[in-house]
C-alpha cells in the first residue's frame, strides 16, 4: 500500500499526517500536482523554500518515479537540537 | 558510538556518568545537554512537541555521528534526541565525546550540535498562550553550521 506522509508544518496545514493513496500516481511530481489539486494551500507549502521529498526514506533529488508499494514523505526544514 | 531517539525524558548526568564509566584511555569527556525554554523570543511557550519520522531521523543522526567520528579524534560519541512532547526545563537532546585530548572532544561535540540544529529530522512546534507555532532553524544556526565547511586552516 502506497502512504504518504506530511511532516512538521505540512501536516498542520493539511490537517492530516499519513494517507494512503491508491494508486499512486508515476511520479513524485505528479503526486505533488494530485496533492495541489485537492489542497491548495498544501500544494503552496509544497513548492515552498526547503521543502523536501523522500521516498522509502531517502530524499529523493528532483523528479523519481514511484512504484505501488512506496512510503512518500514531504519534509519541511529540519531543526534538532 | 550510539545513538538514541527516544520519548522518554532523560537524565543527562546519568548519562554522563555512564558514558564516562571505565573510560581509562581518555583524556577528557565534553558533554552538551539542550533544554527546553520557557520563553522564546519573547513568546511564552508551554510545550514543545517534536515530530520525528521514525526510520530516516535515526539512520541520518548517525551518518552525522560517522562524520564527527572522521573529522575530530575522538574515541567515542554518544547522542541521545527526544520527541514527542517535552515540557520546559526538560532536556531535548544530549551529546556526549570522548577523546584522548580535550580539542576533538570539544570540537565534535560543538559541530554535532550545530548539524543537529540544521539538519536533524526533526520538526518542532511550540504551544503557548499565543497559540501554536512551527521552529525553524534561524540564519544564526545556518552560520553555526556553515562555521564546519570553512577550511581548517580558517579555523582558530
Amino acid at each position: 500500500m502506497a502512504k504518504v506522509l506530511l511532516l512538521g508544518r505540512l501536516r498542520d496545514i493539511a490537517g492530516w499526517r499519513e494517507r494512503v493513496i491508491d494508486p499512486l500516481p508515476a511520479t513524485l511530481s505528479a503526486l505533488r500536482r494530485q496533492l495541489t489539486d485537492e489542497d491548495a494551500a498544501l500544494g503552496e507549502a509544497l513548492s515552498g523554500p526547503g521543502v523536501q521529498a523522500a521516498v522509502n526514506k531517502a530524499i529523493a533529488r528532483g523528479d523519481v518515479a514511484l512504484t505501488a508499494n512506496d512510503e512518500v514523505a514531504f519534509l519541511p526544514p529540519m531543526s534538532g537540537g | 558510538m550510539a545513538v538514541r531517539v527516544q520519548t522518554e525524558p532523560f537524565d543527562a548526568g546519568a548519562l554522563l556518568s555512564a558514558f564516562a564509566h571505565g573510560r581509562t584511555a581518555s583524556g577528557g569527556i565534553v558533554s552538551f545537554t539542550g533544554l527546553a525554554r520557557a520563553a522564546t523570543d519573547g513568546h511564552a511557550v508551554s510545550t514543545l512537541e517534536l515530530d520525528a519520522y521514525l526510520g530516516f531521523t535515526e539512520p541520518a543522526i548517525a551518518a552525522m555521528q560517522d562524520e564527527a567520528r572522521a573529522r575530530f579524534a575522538v574515541q567515542d560519541l554518544l547522542i541521545v534526541h527526544r520527541y514527542g512532547p517535552i515540557a520546559p526545563g526538560e532536556a531535548i537532546v544530549f551529546v556526549a565525546a570522548a577523546a584522548e585530548h580535550r580539542r576533538a572532544a570539544f570540537e565534535a561535540a560543538d559541530f554535532l550540535m550545530d548539524y543537529l540544529k540544521t539538519r536533524a529530522p526533526f520538526w518542532k512546534k511550540e504551544t503557548g498562550p499565543g497559540g501554536e507555532r512551527w521552529i525553524e532553524p534561524r540564519p544564526s544556526d545556518y552560520d553555526d553550521a556553515q562555521r564546519w565547511t570553512a577550511p581548517p586552516e580558517r579555523m582558530p
